[in-house]
């Protein structure tokens, strides 16, 4: 008996009791199905779950290997998941709405954040305390899906603002060139606290304080893919959640593996910026205080973003909620 | 502190002395320390503050010097308005003559922000020694380089960002321009140039601060440019820093600096609790601060080794004083000690022990001196005190032997005086106050009839009363021979004659004489100024009575004196108790006298008794009465009882 044969035999029979079961299991899976996800922007914590069911391998676990393109400024995962770039992708719930005005018809698989994080800041010292003291003054804004909820906001308080159009920075509104600058609560806020700027220095304006809760971040699959391989999304969703779930229960783990992927990108960011946003995705993911199912989108969430898009002219097709969201407690 | 008490001298100085050095090294110490610490943090203040403005002054230059070329070519733009082709030339020529910079562009500001948008931009970079136009094909209206200066209106520096290459850390200086549209002037564009910031880090990382010192540079926004951990580098502010270290005075530090402030002020490192010390100084041109860490440990080594060297050299002073204290002690003590043994040996009676003579004239050589002068007095002194006993011992052998002569003088009373007289008893008793006395009784046969007998005291005591008592006796003796069958008067006046005659030292006597006439029991007696004797009738008168005086006075004391006498005649059984005033005046602890009527109340049931208890009874008397009291007088009890004729019919 050779010495390399004689290592083999020792060591499948010593390991053999752990690896049966899952060789055995492998063989009576079919192979692995490749999929590919795109987010909606670069990696950072606020797609964690989904960096955490892939490099911890719950998405093999569910016979899925995944490829998670970055997003970014220069991918945008709606055009992604339009031209079939993506199998799957990460949107805001606006903008599935709006793939659905253009013509593609999308499906939510889950609502992952429950909570709009998106908001205005401003700094106190500006004279801006109340909603009303942004009257006439300047305020940068994103571009879709991102000015909607600040477009009613104005309207709801009947103010007119000059508004600009923000870049990806906060430099301007840093540098004082506006006085209110759109901001994720996950990201933008945190860097401006990181800028040097006290809390306390600051006025916030949650959209979702204001009765402007718009669902954000929510995994979409095309219509033609749900109804072709519906266990297949079932699987990508299940695996998600549960990657999610993961995430924040082993948040030091989450990290690393969002640094890992942050780093691979080249993108500018630290890990307690990430651990910021880690922490605040639990908040708006699973907010406190709310029977909440993860993953769960409401109707009554569904209907106030219609009518919101409906009310600005933005979209005339709207499409029935049980066509729109899949849900897997609809099974 | 007790205990303190019975320690020895050596111990006490050195507690006490060692003590107190301790406690002034100490201060000296922790003072030295202490102010050379504050001189040197205000060196190190200098210091770092001069580092890092010279060094801020020149990275400032370079930015500055970078500045002048967009606004060199904004004014070009501006006032010549050239053609693309000579818009081209111009960037490339610029970038060609400024190695310096990395990339040059201008950016024209859309006709109308409604669309179709009329971008036109023309940028050119260095790109390995060449250079090369890069088209600008985004809408560069929402970027930093272009938004900012044309809204705030002014040229900013912008933050730091990644070049193309990914690698290499870039700023933009961004310089609006204006055209002038039908008299109004109206946003034109933006003239950018970009600035590798390599140089910047090498002029950073250049400065040599001790062995661990740093520098580092934060934007405004407090995000790293430079640091020695390049992980901090572009990903991490100040601020991230301070909370993910959870160090709120971090981010104090980072907010001034990034307000333009300077500073000095203790600091821990990034990523480390080493101690630094912190300068910090903006960049005036682009509101970026400059950090300068001055590593507390290397700096403060000059003064821990000094403090060293100070603390080794308090412990060695501290020893040395130990050293001497034990020497100077020693040279006290040591002498002390041989002084108190010395002392020891004299105080247990050797006299003759040597005492040691230090040779220094401090405080121990003069007790050493005085204890010499001491012991010769001692010796002097015992000297003296052998040769007074001496002679003590001398005078009073002698006066012992005067006092047996002196008794011998005086007639014998055991065995019977008078062993053929059954006609009376008699029995005498003498006991000086001193070894001989001034009192005196005789008694003798005159004839075979009469009994002479007399008691006397002599003023004073001691030996010049004895030998008066003796002269006084003897002069009655012989006078009374002389006057053979006289009388007691004629004696008593002869003999004071005599003893005025010569008498320089002006004693005198008391005396009574009696002569009894056994036969017949007749007395005559004659008093020279005595105590009247007692008459004692025995039962059943059982008196007691003085005799009557003769009127006599004391001889000695005038000369030609005539004395007379009287008679009276004893009845058988009546006994006549003489005495001195030794007797009556014994003196008891109150300085009570024993008195007449004392004597005479004793003597009255005694008149029955023997002669010898009669005297024995007295002087046991006197002796109880006067307990305790040295006898000051001379005690003289003579006792004779007659017992009238003796029967002859028994021949």
């Amino acid at each position: 008996m050779s010495r390399k044969t004689a290592i083999f035999i020792l060591s499948f029979s010593l390991f053999s009791s752990l690896w049966l079961p899952a060789l055995l299991g492998a063989a009576a899976n079919p192979p692995l199905k490749q999929v590919t996800f795109i987010p909606q922007w670069v990696p950072q914590a606020q797609f964690a779950g989904y960096y955490v069911a892939e490099e911890t391998g719950i998405y093999q676990r569910y016979g899925l290997k995944v490829e998670i393109i970055s997003g970014g400024p220069q991918r945008s995962s709606a055009e992604y998941l339009k031209h079939q770039k993506a199998d799957f992708a990460s949107l805001w719930l606006v903008t599935g709405l709006n793939l659905w005005q253009q013509g593609t018809a999308v499906v939510n698989l889950a609502q992952i954040v429950q909570r709009s994080a998106l908001m205005l800041i401003a700094k106190k010292k500006s004279g801006i305390l109340r909603p009303k003291d942004i009257e006439g003054r300047k305020v940068s804004l994103w571009g879709s899906p991102f000015e909607i909820q600040p477009q009613m906001f104005f309207k709801q308080y009947d103010l007119k603002v000059e508004v600009l159009r923000q870049s990806y920075s906060v430099n301007l509104f840093l540098r004082d060139g506006v006085a209110v600058t759109s901001a994720m609560w996950y990201n933008e806020y945190h860097t401006i606290i990181n800028a040097g700027i006290n809390p306390d220095e600051l006025t916030t304006f949650f959209y979702a304080d204001h009765k402007l809760n718009f669902p954000e971040d929510g995994i979409y699959v095309r219509k033609e893919t749900w109804q072709q391989q519906p266990e297949l999304c079932r699987a990508f969703v299940k695996a998600s959640l549960e990657g999610w779930q993961r995430a924040f229960a082993e948040p030091e783990l989450a990290l690393d593996i969002t640094m890992r992927n942050l780093k691979k990108e080249h993108i500018i960011s630290n890990r307690v910026h990430q651990k910021w946003m880690l922490e605040r995705m639990q908040d708006i993911i699973l907010p406190a205080h709310t029977q909440h199912q993860l993953g769960h989108l409401k109707r009554k969430d569904f209907q106030r973003a219609t009518e919101a898009l409906r009310s600005k002219g933005l979209i005339e097709k709207i499409p029935d909620f049980n066509i729109f969201y899949k849900p897997l407690a609809g099974e | 502190m007790n205990w303190l008490r019975r320690c020895g001298l050596t111990f006490k100085m050195n507690l006490l002395i060692l003590s107190g050095v301790t406690l002034v090294i100490s201060a000296i110490l922790s003072l030295s320390y202490n102010i050379t610490r504050h001189l040197m943090v205000e060196r190190i203040e200098e210091n770092a503050f001069s580092m890092a403005q010279a060094t801020a002054y020149r990275i400032n230059a370079l930015l500055k010097a970078a500045e002048k070329i967009p606004a060199g070519m904004a004014l070009t733009i501006t006032k010549l308005q050239p053609d693309d082709k000579a818009l081209k030339s111009i960037l490339a020529d610029r970038l060609a003559q400024n190695p310096e910079l990395f990339g040059i562009a201008a950016a024209f500001a859309p006709e109308s922000d409604e669309p179709p948008l009329s971008f036109y931009s023309r940028y050119f970079i260095r790109s390995y020694d060449r250079i090369k136009e890069s088209p600008i094909n985004y809408d560069y209206r929402t970027h930093d380089w272009y938004q900012i200066p044309k809204i705030l209106d002014q040229a900013i520096w912008s933050e730091p960002y990644y070049g193309l290459s990914g690698r290499t850390i870039m700023t933009s200086y961004s310089y609006p321009f204006y055209r002038e549209k039908q008299g109004h002037t109206k946003f034109g564009g933006i003239v950018c140039v970009d600035l590798s910031l390599n140089w910047l880090r090498n002029v950073v990382s250049s400065l040599k601060i001790g062995e661990t010192g740093y520098a580092f540079l934060i934007t405004r926004n407090g995000t790293f440019v430079t640091h020695p951990d390049l992980s901090l580098v572009m990903n991490e502010t100040i601020f991230s820093v301070a909370e993910s270290r959870g160090n709120p005075r971090i981010r104090e530090i980072g907010r001034r600096m990034i307000a333009g402030e300077k500073g000095f002020t203790a600091f821990t490192g990034m990523l480390s609790a080493k101690k630094y010390w912190l300068a910090y100084t903006p960049l005036p041109a682009n509101g970026w601060s400059l950090g300068v860490l001055f590593p507390q440990d290397e700096l403060m080594a000059n003064i821990r080794s000094l403090t060293r060297i100070m603390l080794g050299l308090g412990i060695a002073g501290f020893f040395l004083i130990m050293l001497v204290i034990r020497l100077i002690s020693k040279n006290i003590t040591k002498p002390l000690r041989a002084l108190a043994q010395s002392a020891d040996q004299i105080a247990s009676g050797n006299l003759e022990a040597t005492i040691p003579i230090p040779e220094t004239r401090d405080e121990v050589g003069h007790l050493a001196l005085s204890f010499t002068e001491m012991q010769q007095s001692l010796k002097d002194y015992i000297k003296n005190l052998t040769e007074t006993t001496a002679a003590k011992e001398r005078i009073e052998s002698e006066l012992n032997i005067a006092s047996e002569i002196q008794m011998g003088i005086l007639p014998k009373i055991s065995p019977s005086p008078f062993p053929n007289h059954s006609e009376f008893d008699l029995h005498a008793t003498i006991r000086p106050a001193r070894e001989v006395g001034g009192d005196l009784y005789d008694f003798f046969m005159l004839d075979e009839q009469h009994l002479c007998f007399t008691v006397g005291d002599v003023s004073g005591k001691g030996v010049p009363a004895a030998l008066f008592m003796a002269i006084t006796q003897t002069m009655i003796k012989a006078q009374i021979k002389t006057h053979s069958g006289g009388v007691s008067a004629d004696t008593l006046t002869q003999v004071n004659n005599d003893l005025n005659r010569d008498n320089p030292s002006m004693m005198f006597v008391t005396i009574f004489l009696g002569i009894l006439n056994i036969s017949t029991g007749e007395l005559e007696y004659c008093s020279g100024g005595h105590n009247p004797p007692y008459r004692l009738t025995p039962a059943p008168e059982a008196r007691v009575q003085e005799l009557a005086s003769t009127d006599g006075i004391a001889l000695g004391v005038m000369e030609g004196f005539t004395f007379s006498s009287k008679r009276l005649t004893l009845a058988p059984g009546e006994t006549l108790f003489v005495f001195t005033d030794g007797v009556t005046e014994a003196m008891n602890r109150d300085g009570e006298l024993f008195t007449e009527s004392r004597l005479e109340k004793l003597l009255t049931p005694l008149t029955e008794q023997p002669v010898t208890e009669i005297t024995d009874q007295i002087m046991r008397e006197i002796d109880n009465f006067s307990t305790g009291i040295p006898q000051t007088d001379d005690i003289t009890m003579l006792v004779l009882r007659y017992k009238g004729k003796r029967e002859k019919g028994g021949y």
